[in-house]
């Protein structure tokens, strides 16, 4: 009898093309996705070592970065030329190699961690990468999927494999039942809140529990892109009946008599009763509150009840750091986070750029209108979720309330197109990450559930959403 | 790829915890298409004012650590983005070397494809190299690949790890796709098994 295996192991075990004595593998890579900004210099090696991408058609790129999310951005005017560059490197790469493209005239064209899913690229029991760390997304399907290097999409694109070690398993249970206004969002930063940003580190998390198996699969591509923000190289989460009914249909999912056997499959895809992990971290879905990060580290993370903490709170290097992250956020020890004022709210990115996301900032926000001299922005995470959002009346709620309805693509999550904070404006975002800078020099982040960014939109303060509902 | 063997060189000390590759390389500067280049980018917005003058109290910007190859640093560097950006921008500005007590998954294995090498070691070690350093231009360290070790301005030696097989790359400056690509017999059977086994993928 073999040994019980976790989801990782099984998954690992069956992409193993070559194991070397000291245990260094080469991992087959069945989708690797590609954007244009960590993977020109990738594409120059190949062509200056005269190699040829091994497996094209299981290569999916997509310009997201730098793209405009403005009407009229086909215009190339409305890119910086830098950008302009990029984009149009992607395009001659992506011609010239052979590989699938979404180009920005396409409508299915937007964030690549939401296209792959949408297009049935990502399948369960898949190695997925993409020189982007943000990856981790893709594990919401039972996928083991990780960010990588520019070298490694290199080594990725000319060989379909990777070198790799395996890392640990770690499991998080979150049992029992969220409570209403908290959110897949919620769930993955209280984890991380929990964990630190270190606390995944060289680990794969696999995440479980009733409130897990309860999400959609927007709401778990929202817990495991975050995986990342732990510092785990994956999150996983087991494929069920809610993955395979997502999956069954899309574009490039299996067909009819093919589906059934890829099924048959992926119902093994679980972790084995007795199988070992080497972490284990357990949260009790109905104590998690709806959150906010107050400083410049995803870890900095409290519920919206609490107030501003004090360098004093911490211990370690962490002393130092929280001093810088209050100063350079402008906040006050014992501030009420609620009394925390806003001017720009930013909904979209990877991790909540899906269509249940409109759809629970429209909840909030029907019939209402936004706070007077807020910026607020609504940046669809592809064509295809902008395109559904508008059929479903999600799009006019938004205008009519006073938001910014944009095209899709990456925009203020990382500010590398024009959408950027200016210096000290504070955002509430449901991006994922708070850096110095992230959302702009001198910007000042505030991690929130789309449910609680609507909310702060409407109030111009960071707001407990479960107070509108 | 550069070979590393042997490094002596001033150390800068950096204690800030969670140092992200926004911080090493900011966006704004990864929309080049080169590899090259970004070393006067390094740490961009802790180094320079807005004006583009040197913000003097940033470590890389004091007369004795300007010509730093080795970085002490906080816990966790390298969190965030997989940009790889923040590696070239590392050794474009010369730094060789990074010690810290926990690196960040992608940013530790994107420095070994560039022939910087990341040394992960306990607490109390780390607060000795980071008191060494604090000493300024005058205080070398040694970083000794080859035996895995290093010596502080003092002569205490602190032995390090490294996996054997990103060790031998560091050392001899492999192309890790050249080596990949020596084991393609076992990739093409692979594949084959796996397009019987899993045909709709």
């Amino acid at each position: 009898m073999t040994a019980p295996k976790t989801l990782y192991d099984k998954i690992w075990d069956a992409h193993v093309a070559h194991e070397a004595e000291d245990g260094t593998c080469l991992l087959y890579i069945d989708r690797h996705l590609v954007h244009e900004v960590t993977s020109p210099q990738a594409f120059e090696g190949l062509r200056m070592a005269g190699r040829q991408v091994h497996a094209p058609d299981k290569t999916i790129a997509v310009p997201d970065h730098n793209v405009p999310t403005t009407a009229g951005r086909e215009d190339p005017s409305q890119m910086t030329e830098e950008s302009r560059i990029q984009v149009a490197a992607l395009d001659k790469n992506a011609k010239e190699f052979g590989v699938h493209y979404y180009p920005v005239s396409d409508v299915r064209q937007g964030i690549v961690h939401i296209v792959g899913p949408e297009q049935g690229w990502t399948l369960p029991g898949m190695t997925v990468v993409c020189g982007d760390s943000h990856t981790a997304t893709h594990g919401a399907f039972g996928a083991l999927a990780h960010g990588i290097g520019t070298s490694e999409v290199e080594h990725v694109l000319a060989t379909q494999t990777l070198i790799q070690k395996k890392s640990k398993n770690m499991k998080v249970e979150i049992t029992g039942k969220l409570k209403p206004g908290v959110t897949a969002k919620d769930i993955t930063l209280a984890v991380i809140g929990e964990t630190g940003t270190g606390g995944g580190t060289g680990y794969v998390i696999e995440y479980c529990g009733e409130a897990i198996r309860d999400l959609s699969m927007e709401g778990r591509m929202t817990v495991c892109n975050m995986a990342i923000e732990g510092g785990a190289r994956a999150g996983l989460i087991a494929p069920d009946e809610t993955t395979f009914e997502y999956v069954k249909g899309r574009p490039h999912a299996p067909k009819g008599g093919q589906f059934e056997q890829a099924l048959d499959y992926w119902k093994t895809l679980f972790t084995d009763e007795g199988a070992h992990f080497d972490k284990v971290v357990t949260l009790k879905g109905e104590e998690i509150e709806p959150v906010v990060t107050w400083g410049t580290s995803p870890e900095d993370v409290l519920p919206i009840s609490a107030v501003v903490p004090s360098p004093s709170d911490f211990e370690g290097g962490k002393v130092d750091a929280a001093a810088r992250s209050l100063d350079y956020m402008g906040l006050t020890p014992g501030q009420k986070l609620t009394d925390i004022e806003i001017d720009t709210v930013f909904i979209g990115s990877c991790t909540n750029g899906r269509i249940e996301d409109m759809r629970a900032v429209a909840e909030i926000v029907k019939g209402k209108k936004i706070k007077d001299g807020m910026r607020a922005m609504i940046v669809p995470g592809s064509g295809l979720v902008r395109a559904q959002a508008e059929e479903e009346g999600l799009a006019d709620i938004f205008k009519d309330a006073g938001f910014e309805w944009r095209l899709a693509g990456c925009s203020m999550c990382l500010a590398m197109n024009p959408d950027q904070l200016s210096e000290n404006e504070r955002c509430a975002s449901t991006s994922n990450r708070n850096f110095e800078g992230r959302q702009g020099y001198k910007g000042r982040t505030h991690l929130v559930s789309p449910a609680m960014a609507a909310a702060a939109a409407l109030t111009g303060r960071l707001t407990d959403v479960r107070d509108l509902i | 790829m550069e070979k590393f063997e042997k490094l002596q060189g001033i150390a800068a000390p950096m204690p800030l915890v969670n140092i992200d590759t926004d911080m090493i390389i900011p966006k704004v500067f990864l929309k080049s298409i080169a590899r090259t280049g970004f070393g006067k980018n390094l740490f961009d917005e802790m180094r320079y004012n807005r004006d583009g003058t040197e913000i003097e109290d940033f470590v890389l910007n004091k007369p004795q650590y300007r010509d730093a190859e080795i970085l002490i640093a906080g816990d966790n560097f390298g969190c965030g983005s997989s940009r790889e950006h923040a590696p070239w921008a590392i050794a474009d500005f010369g730094i060789k070397c990074v010690v810290s007590t926990s690196f960040a998954d992608i940013f530790f294995n994107n420095c070994f494809k560039n022939g910087i090498l990341p040394i992960v070691l306990p607490q109390e070690q780390v607060d000795t190299l980071m008191a060494d350093a604090e000493k300024g231009a005058n205080a070398r360290m040694t970083v000794d690949l080859e035996a895995q070790e290093i010596t502080t301005s003092d002569g205490e030696t602190i032995a390090f790890e490294v996996d054997a097989f990103k060790k031998h790359c560091l050392l001899e400056g492999l192309d890790d796709i050249g080596l990949t690509m020596e084991k393609k017999a076992s990739i093409d059977a692979f594949e084959a098994k796996a397009a019987a086994a899993r045909p709709w993928v």
